[in-house]
């Protein structure tokens, strides 16, 4: 089977792989770049567990073709801190304790930062609805709002 | 092990080329294909990308009204504030489609195409009259929106077909649409109901001049109801209640876990009602 050379951006580096043609970008992320922490829930595109952001936009990776990628800037959870330095985000989950096993958490972070930069003062509902896509099976979400809206008062600077 | 072929052709002509083959499937945001793909109920032996073809991906405003590219994702549409002004109707249904993941993938060509006849996209673009122009081994065709659903899962696009974009007209004055659709959650689901409705109005504060009423998930295809006894009116409540009866008069859907056929009906009927109701003022403000 032919496999397609891709070369995209990914967390700001020039990156290249081949994959075949059933291959999707989240089976490119984990099994050939060693990129893990986008994880596999459903790999149907319901549990928002795999997202990510391409051209700036967010999409679950298990639904898109990893040959997509051709041209693309992609950014994974790997490309969230600054170094050491946690994105707000980050720092927000871990005070407010928005997760438990963890499972969810790259996807619920890479999707609120999605929200953040396209809308740096959601309101609650707004925030609701914008994760409906991220399902979490310990919190029962409450914990990861209050993060998400803390995160976006101190980006603002509040 | 089974992988399909991939390419990702960068114009019109090579894509017709390569999905004259036997085996070809088009991909636009691949939400359904990827998903069918990896359940064996969908095994193409190509996958043709559409996306990299100049204006398959986009909303372009003419003189004429609104060229939509194909494969142009849910999320795209709702960032294009002409097209909201204009159809709103069409913009709340393809943003209503999965989450905000998926509405960054979804399209318009995918949700017709897919065929499903809960797609949240189609009443509205059916009741705007909306055109697919479809191309293929035998060149280029107009269809209606309406005219593209066969049955849940089927089309009647011919053998290597596929849609390269969306024409809507310039709406007149005073008139606009909206799109309801029932689920038993509050997102992330599917259609038990759908009704999309495109209204003008005789004037801001005028009766209505021309109503059409599609309705989606209550029979094998969207089907369109016979508006005309909401037209010269303003929507009294004796109007809406022959609106209601001429929606539950052309259901015909499954029962299922999610709706028995005289609750999908009854709502069908519902939905008609509330949705003429915004379109009605959303109209008046136009």
């Amino acid at each position: 089977m032919a496999k397609t050379h891709v070369t995209a951006t990914i967390n700001g580096e020039e990156t290249e792989f081949l994959c075949d043609g059933q291959q999707t970008m989240l089976d490119v992320l984990r099994d050939e770049m060693g990129l893990t922490g986008s994880k596999e829930g459903c790999g149907s595109g319901d549990c928002g567990a795999c997202s990510i952001l391409v051209d700036g936009r967010l999409v679950c990776s298990c639904l898109m073709f990893g040959a997509e990628a051709e041209g693309t800037d992609i950014m994974t959870i790997e490309g969230m801190a600054d170094g050491d330095k946690l994105h707000p985000l980050q720092q927000k989950f871990l005070e407010h304790a928005a997760l438990q096993c963890g499972f969810c958490t790259p996807g619920v972070l890479v999707a609120s930062k999605a929200l953040l930069d396209k809308n740096p003062n959601p309101t609650e509902e707004e925030a609701r609805y914008w994760l409906a896509g991220n399902l979490c099976r310990c919190t029962g979400y409450d914990k990861i709002i209050e993060a998400v809206m803390d995160a976006a008062a101190e980006m603002r600077g509040e | 092990m089974y992988a399909p072929t991939f390419a990702a052709p960068q114009s019109v002509d090579e894509a017709v080329r390569m999905l004259g083959a036997d085996g070809a499937k088009p991909l636009s945001g691949g939400t359904d294909l990827i998903v069918q793909l990896k359940s064996g109920r969908n095994r193409p032996a190509a996958v043709v990308d559409l996306k990299k073809i100049p204006g398959l991906v986009g909303v372009e405003e003419t003189s004429d009204g609104f060229v939509i590219g194909a494969a142009t994702a849910g999320a795209q549409l709702g960032e294009h504030a002409g097209l909201v002004a204009a159809y709103p109707g069409i913009v709340e249904g393809a943003e209503l489609i999965g989450s905000t993941q998926v509405q960054g993938r979804a399209s318009l060509a995918g949700n017709l195409c897919n065929a499903s006849p809960a797609a949240d996209s189609i009443p509205c673009l059916a009741a705007a009259g909306a055109i697919a122009v479809v191309v293929g081994p035998n060149g280029e065709r107009e269809m209606k929106v309406s005219e593209v659903p066969a049955g849940p899962g089927r089309t009647n696009l011919g053998k290597g077909e596929f849609i390269k974009c969306f024409k809507l007209k310039k709406p007149t004055a005073n008139s606009s649409d909206a799109y309801l659709r029932f689920i038993p959650r509050t997102e992330m689901d599917i259609a038990v109901v759908g009704a999309g409705v495109n209204i003008t109005r005789d004037g801001s504060s005028g009766p209505i001049k021309s109503a059409t009423v599609w309705l989606g998930a209550v029979a094998p295809t969207i089907v369109e109801v016979d508006a005309s006894c909401i037209v010269g009116t303003s929507l009294d409540d004796a109007t809406l209640a022959k609106l209601d009866a001429a929606a539950q008069s052309v259901c015909n859907p499954i029962d299922d876990k999610r709706g028995t056929v005289e609750y999908r009906t009854k709502v069908a009927g519902v939905l008609a009602r509330r949705a003429a109701t915004i379109a009605f003022k959303r109209a008046g403000e136009r």
